[in-house]
């Protein structure tokens, strides 16, 4: 400490009964309850992931199945296009654009839980 | 010399010199080793996607789509949709996790999840060959397109395609590719878009031949041909692209160039549109090949559909232009794909396996990455000067199911769950790597697939890729003792928002 300053004076209230301790305490300690927490995150995002990837499969996915079990889809016109080349060449990716965004803006929604539950102090 | 060949000519020149001058102009920003590898983490989703569009694009995407639609059908446009798919896969399972990581390329990635330093040189090994794998048709497809565009000897192109991306690569590394590759992708999209739109319009013009003949049924079915064989192929095809863009050395190293995990998600569904968009164009070139350049496909040589077609249908010096324009989007889909690849390699080759070698020399860090670009191009610019062609998309589909037997199932593991050990990754790399490897092997030299070993030697995804999934979760679970003491610290940095202040290790 430097002269001539002032010496320092610890100002503090009454104390608490509780002392407030973040939750990302718990994590950054490894405490079973960081477990659960970090764990509820991991889930809800794999949990997300999982369901994207069983609709791509879902939709996708089963047309080559669809197609060897049904071959007259071949056949199948809609206006002067086969079906085939409507489904593969050209819907297939708006719907790949579709299930990115949903799982874009939930993994997010996810996030943004999560970072509230860590700031809410336990009491 | 011909009107042919001076358009193709201008066309190659151009673009040549706007990749060297766009590389230059970055180069003021590349300062630091940081500035080389990853461009100081700190490219925005909407340039970074149009980056890795532009690096993604390769040879395979501009040129064989449109020939394998022409010879075999529907059953190719699984290839685009499996390149597409790739990237929602990365979406959900690895951008942003990937990213959080801080790690620099794969094997920096590995070594930091496990702690070890002998699966990190495996992970090296592999993207050198994944890399080089990749680099091949590159070279070759630049061959053929400057021969197609103005008579030049198949030598000439990879020659020239192999300097060029050396010159930006060395010159300004990842900050000023970041630059060349955006510029590229918007090039690529024009120089297919254009010529698509008026091709479509001179065929409405002469009355839409082919629409109203009878289906060939053959042609629409998305199947490869060969009843439950040809299901397999095809199934085994979406495996290996789906699964296998997510661990390629140049896809990935890129997402360490976003500012953070937020970031990543959003580049790469900017990503996903705007590869859909373009994919959207090559079967248009496949199906109007089916009416204007059916020799193109009897005399095998489809993959120069996308360069030939302008010239077909329009006459004089409109279809002239056009194929100027495609040829210069060919190019570019060569030079950007190249450098991507030379970059992701030449990182790899100057941490990992040279180090003891330049250290020797006492060479800097950017001086170290410059060395190893040119080992990096040089090697598989040999090669592609002294094997023959194996096919432009079919030998990048090869890259792929190495790729997704090997590094797919180590990021899908090591991100999601923690019982992944040193011992069960490398187990996994090389049960993946080897099988996934036969299947390559015999491809590049024998090829002929009769019956079901050669339809599983031809396609090695389908059980390549749980073969190394089961064997790396099993030989984890028999070593689970070596599970390293930093998982969990590492699954909160992986997976927890950047904004929070935790312990990330």
């Amino acid at each position: 400490m430097s002269e001539g300053r002032p010496e320092r004076v610890r100002v503090t209230g009454p104390p608490r009964r509780h002392a407030p301790r973040a939750r990302t305490g718990d994590i950054d300690d490894e405490t079973r309850l960081g477990h659960v927490y970090l764990g509820s995150l991991l889930r809800e995002q794999l949990r997300l992931a999982l369901r994207t990837i069983a609709l791509l499969v879902v939709s996708v996915g089963s047309l080559p199945l669809a197609f060897h079990l049904l071959p007259r889809l071949s056949a199948v016109r809609v206006g002067p296009v086969p079906l085939a080349w409507l489904l593969l060449g050209a819907l297939v990716y708006p719907l790949l654009v579709l299930l990115g965004w949903s799982y874009v803006r939930r993994a997010e929604r996810n996030e943004r839980d999560f970072a509230e539950l860590m700031s809410e102090a336990d009491g | 010399m011909s009107t042919e060949s001076v358009t193709g000519l201008v066309a190659v020149v151009l673009v040549t010199v706007t990749t060297l001058l766009i590389g230059t102009w970055g180069l003021r920003f590349s300062r630091t080793t940081s500035d080389f590898f990853v461009a100081s983490r700190s490219v925005r989703p909407g340039l970074n996607a149009s980056a890795i569009g532009g690096e993604y694009l390769s040879a395979a995407s501009f040129l064989g789509v449109a020939g394998l639609v022409l010879t075999f059908g529907a059953d190719m446009l699984w290839y685009p949709i499996g390149w597409t798919a790739g990237y929602l896969l990365l979406l959900v399972l690895v951008a942003a996790p990937l990213r959080r990581s801080g790690a620099y390329t794969l094997p920096d990635f590995a070594e930091a999840r496990l702690g070890s330093r002998r699966v990190r040189t495996l992970c090296s090994v592999m993207v050198v060959a994944i890399g080089w794998l990749y680099l091949l048709p590159q070279f070759h497809g630049a061959g053929l397109t400057l021969r197609a565009a103005v008579g030049a000897p198949t030598w000439l192109g990879p020659v020239i395609v192999g300097l060029v991306v050396l010159a930006n690569v060395s010159s300004g590394g990842m900050r000023s590719i970041t630059f060349v590759q955006a510029f590229q992708y918007w090039l690529k999209l024009t120089a297919l878009l254009l010529p698509a739109a008026v091709l479509l319009v001179v065929w409405a013009g002469e009355g839409a031949p082919g629409s109203r003949m009878p289906a060939d049924a053959d042609w629409s079915v998305p199947l490869a041909s060969g009843g439950t064989e040809g299901l397999y192929l095809t199934y085994s095809l979406i495996v290996a692209t789906f699964l296998g863009t997510m661990g390629l050395p140049h896809v990935v190293v890129r997402f360490y160039t976003n500012p953070d995990g937020r970031a990543a998600r959003r580049t790469t569904l900017v990503v996903l549109v705007l590869l859909g968009v373009f994919y959207l164009l090559p079967p248009v070139y496949g199906a109007l090949g089916r009416v204007y350049a059916t020799e193109l496909a009897a005399s095998g040589r489809s993959d120069v559909l996308v360069l030939e077609l302008p010239r077909l249908m329009v006459p004089g010096v409109g279809g002239e232009l056009l194929a100027g324009l495609v040829t210069a989007g060919a190019f570019a889909a060569f030079l950007s794909t190249s450098s991507g690849l030379a970059i992701a390699v030449a990182g790899v080759l100057s941490q990992d396996l040279t180090p003891r070698l330049l250290r020797a020399r006492r060479l800097s860090g950017v001086a170290a990455f410059r060395v190893g670009a040119v080992i990096a191009v040089t090697v598989p610019l040999a090669v592609a000067l002294a094997l023959p062609s194996v096919g432009v998309a079919r030998a990048v589909g090869l890259a792929f199911a190495v790729a997704a037997s090997t590094f797919c199932p180590l990021l899908l593991l090591g991100i999601w769950w923690r019982g992944l050990t040193d011992v069960g990754a490398v187990a996994g790399l090389l049960a993946g790597g080897l099988g996934s490897g036969v299947g390559v092997l015999w491809t590049l030299v024998d090829g002929s697939s009769d019956g079901w070993p050669g339809v599983l030697l031809e396609q090695p995804a389908a059980w390549s890729v749980p073969l190394a999934f089961v064997t790396m979760v099993l030989v984890s679970r028999a070593t689970a003792s070596r599970v390293p003491a930093h998982a969990r610290r590492f699954m909160v940095r992986l997976h927890t928002p950047e904004a929070l202040e935790l312990d990330r290790g």
